[in-house]
């Protein structure tokens, strides 16, 4: 009981949080409701027993990135925040009933096949996101995609520089 | 009541597509990147909960990839607009229009 009022409350902020981002006009205010989703998100993580995932989730994404968010808002230094486009009600309202249509056909169509998803087993799970387990596999069986990782965050902290850099015109 | 994985895939699709809406609709283009994060830490939690269902540690793993991707695409999505913002002095993309011409 506990669990799911945790997941009713948690998904409500990310929810929440997640518009506040859409409509707030400050893009400082923007990253700052971002961060709240992505704590919630975190919260979430944990309410599946994925503890590793979440904390990295807290250290990389709300710690790391949003400090590089804030980092450049706050370096351009804005004088006029462009605000939202002229909002049009009506397509929006149209691509949200497409989107609940075909979320419906494709939960008939995984009912019809008996693809639906078993609740989850957090008895099984509770292993599964530790971080022993995590490492195991990351260092042995996944070992060959880590190091390209590697080699991506590599070539994409150098582009980055070489990229921001003051071009000589 | 019991959470199942429904609600935890619901959850996920729509954050998702709040994340389209705000890259749709936004004209700052430092929001839209922020909009492209929300849309890939909606994955991160469809993926986790799929991989937790079934008790594999596969989707965990692809987390990880994920959050790197993640995390070379801000840095270079950010160096851009920096890069952007010093030449055109505005980062509205409604006023960048380099491949016009």
């Amino acid at each position: 009981m506990t669990a799911s009022i945790l997941f009713f409350v948690l998904a409500t902020v990310a929810l929440a949080a997640a518009l506040g981002m859409l409509l707030s006009k400050n893009p400082v205010n923007s990253a700052l409701w971002l961060i709240l989703n992505l704590f919630c998100v975190a919260g979430l993580y944990l309410s599946v027993n994925a503890e590793f995932i979440a904390v990295i989730q807290v250290l990389v994404y709300a710690g790391a990135i949003m400090v590089l968010f804030l980092f450049v808002i706050m370096l351009l230094n804005l004088s006029e925040t462009p605000d939202l486009k002229r909002v049009d009600w009506r397509r929006i309202f149209a691509f949200t009933l497409g989107m609940g249509l075909l979320a419906m056909m494709m939960f008939i169509v995984a009912d019809a096949l008996e693809v639906m998803p078993d609740p989850i087993a957090l008895e099984a799970a509770a292993s599964n996101g530790s971080a022993t387990s995590l490492a195991t596999v990351l260092f042995t069986k996944y070992a060959m995609p880590l190091e390209v990782i590697g080699i991506l965050l590599l070539a994409a902290t150098i582009g980055a520089v070489v990229i921001a850099k003051k071009q000589p015109v | 009541m019991e959470i199942t994985l429904n609600w935890y895939l619901t959850l996920s699709a729509l954050l998702f597509s709040m994340g389209v809406l705000g890259f749709l609709f936004r004209r700052n283009a430092i929001v839209m990147l922020m909009c492209v994060e929300l849309m890939l830490n909606s994955v991160n939690l469809s993926l986790v909960a799929i991989s937790q269902s079934l008790g594999d540690s596969a989707g965990l793993i692809l987390v990880f990839f994920v959050m790197s991707v993640a995390a070379a695409e801000a840095a270079v999505g950010l160096a851009l607009v920096i890069a952007i913002f010093r030449n055109k002095l505005t980062i509205d993309i409604t006023k960048i229009n380099l491949f016009k011409y």
